[in-house]
């Protein structure tokens, strides 16, 4: 079974986000493979030592920076990498026609991808791509299952967890709680450097949504700040909640 | 191209608030509302969505949109968009929500808003504030396809009692309605007797300051004196004292109650990101120099172990 896992380059989750020129600032800022898409490479992994997968395909598509995301996850280990070169302002849709042609050529019998950026958090791309290339999908998942060409997968639902079942080829995407992502190793990391990496050129697509403004939220003031005895600082804090908040007292 | 949609998002005739946010919401552009609900036995909910002012209830019945499926719920909506043709579809940010309004915004290859906080709508323009970053940043997107799509976060928009004609249309079900490709084998409702953590009017949140399940079982009395929903900071959720749907951060949920307590929490960027927007923000934690004091309107500097307990004490006079 081939495996194709999409991941995306994103800030670092501790990174403090400042505007120039009306942009997010990225100089200086520590990128990382986007947490989520990490778990799904890992994902792959486990699959490909449980015998099930045979081979990982992990594809990118954005600026050169890419690579970087690419280079992480096979030094994981995954097989081989695809940077799709692609302007870094395309939008979910152009993104997802730019993915799910690269995966086409490929013809997988399962995609694995994070089910939500941690950067613009619009968790829209995995689901599109299904549409694109056909495929059924399973969205935020923290288990799964494949055999006899069926894929069974558990997801974080609202108010519980799903279990849904779709045939193979399909697109899963995964929450953060699925495994725990290795750490890539020394050797892992040397034999990335020689593991093959093919660069493509993005699928033509128009944006269908345009970004017109960034700003920053309103920073949020300091209010009253106490220490005293744990019972005169409790007393105080059940007051404002009780005065200021108003709290109903179940 | 004319009304403005808001898809109903229910599980065995349970609707959850977010419709009636969007609801409440969708009366502002001034262009007619209506409900679109798919299930079975859906009918009457009409005039749920009557009192927030839906002029009409677009209702689907059938055993195939029993539950959200992804295939027949497109395939139905598609053919309703092509015959009435809305100007704007909204549907809530939620697991059915978001999988639903992605694999649409697709099928009619058009853009699409998810996790929308603000929005202006007008005859062919859609204008949506979402929060980047878990909110770190905020970005204005407009939609220049149609229909104009969205997903709207839950909690966000107010809700209003408005008078609505709540007329019921039963438009035909789909040709493509039956093509199911995704079996839903089980759904088990996690059992507590708390409140969702992204609706919930109060959320109390416990980190590296608990120290192990002990002080998360303080946490949780404090909680439930107030009817709140129990989160927690990476630090709780990777020690494995709560379950992972409970994180509250960039790699978690992102909520905006009336009051977030942040007990031995003390505030990573990314922690800040999922709850800075609350209304009002407490804080006890030991160190006073703790990034949390910088966001909170009312911060203790002490040990939740002790102060908790007395504050519960407190409040409970």
């Amino acid at each position: 079974m081939k495996v194709l896992v999409c991941v995306k380059q994103t800030f670092d989750t501790e990174a403090k986000i400042e505007l120039k020129d009306g942009k997010i600032a990225d100089a200086g800022i520590n990128l990382i493979i986007n947490p989520y898409d990490e778990v799904a490479v890992e994902g792959a992994i486990q699959l490909k030592e449980k015998g099930v997968a045979k081979e990982i395909v992990v594809v990118s598509t954005g600026s050169d920076k890419a690579m970087d995301a690419i280079r992480t996850a096979l030094a994981m280990g995954a097989d081989r990498g695809i940077l799709i070169t692609q302007d870094p302002g395309a939008d979910e849709y152009a993104r997802a026609v730019a993915l799910a042609a690269a995966i086409k050529d490929e013809n997988p019998d399962l995609v694995l991808a994070g089910h939500v950026a941690a950067d613009d958090g619009s968790s829209q791309v995995p689901t599109r791509i299904a549409e694109i290339l056909g495929f059924p999908h399973i969205n935020v998942i923290t288990s799964l299952d494949i055999a006899g060409g069926k894929a069974v997968a558990a997801s974080e639902a609202d108010g519980g967890t799903q279990v849904t079942e779709v045939s193979l080829p399909a697109v899963i995407s995964s929450q953060v709680s699925w495994n725990e992502p290795r750490y890539p190793s020394m050797k892992g990391i040397m034999q990335a450097k020689k593991k093959p990496v093919a660069t493509v050129a993005a699928a033509a697509a128009d944006n269908k949504t345009a970004i017109v403004e960034f700003s920053l939220p309103a920073a949020k003031q300091a209010g009253i700040k106490i220490e005293e005895d744990p019972d005169v600082a409790a007393a105080k804090l059940a007051d404002w909640m009780k005065n200021v908040v108003k709290v109903e007292i179940k | 191209m004319a009304g403005t949609w808001v898809f109903v998002e229910q599980r065995d005739g349970n609707i959850r608030k977010v419709t009636f946010e969007m609801l409440t919401e969708a009366k502002k552009y001034g262009d007619e509302v209506s409900a679109v609900v798919f299930g079975k036995g859906v009918k009457g909910l009409a005039p749920e969505f009557a009192k927030f002012g839906a002029d009409k209830v677009y209702a689907v019945e059938g055993d195939v949109f029993a539950d959200y499926n992804t295939g027949a719920y497109v395939a139905q909506i598609v053919a309703m968009i092509n015959e009435f043709k809305p100007n704007a579809v909204l549907f809530a940010h939620s697991f059915n929500g978001r999988d639903f309004a992605s694999r649409l915004a697709q099928k009619l290859e058009a853009g699409l808003a998810t996790d929308v906080i603000a929005a202006e709508i007008s005859a062919g323009k859609g204008l949506f504030t979402r929060a980047i970053y878990a909110g770190k940043a905020l970005s204005k997107v407009e939609i220049t396809t149609s229909p104009i799509l969205a997903t709207i976060r839950p909690g966000v928009f107010g809700v209003a009692e408005s008078a609505g004609a709540g007329a019921v249309v039963e438009p035909a079900v789909a040709a493509g309605a039956g093509d199911v490709y995704q079996i839903v084998k089980e759904f088990k409702p996690t059992v507590s007797a708390r409140p969702e953590l992204t609706e919930a009017e109060v959320v109390v949140s416990g980190g590296r300051g608990c120290k192990g399940p002990e002080g998360i079982k303080i946490i949780e009395e404090f909680a439930d004196l107030l009817g709140a929903a129990v989160g927690g900071s990476r630090a709780s959720i990777d020690s494995g004292w709560l379950g992972h749907e409970l994180q509250v951060g960039q790699t978690g949920k992102v909520v905006n109650p009336n009051l977030y307590v942040a007990c031995g929490i003390s505030g990573a960027i990314q922690h800040l990101a999922g709850m800075s927007s609350s209304k009002f923000i407490a804080a006890v934690n030991t160190d006073t120099e703790a990034p949390i004091f910088n966001v909170s309107d009312f911060g203790v500097v002490g040990d939740l172990f002790k102060v908790v307990p007395l504050l519960v004490a407190e409040l409970k006079k």
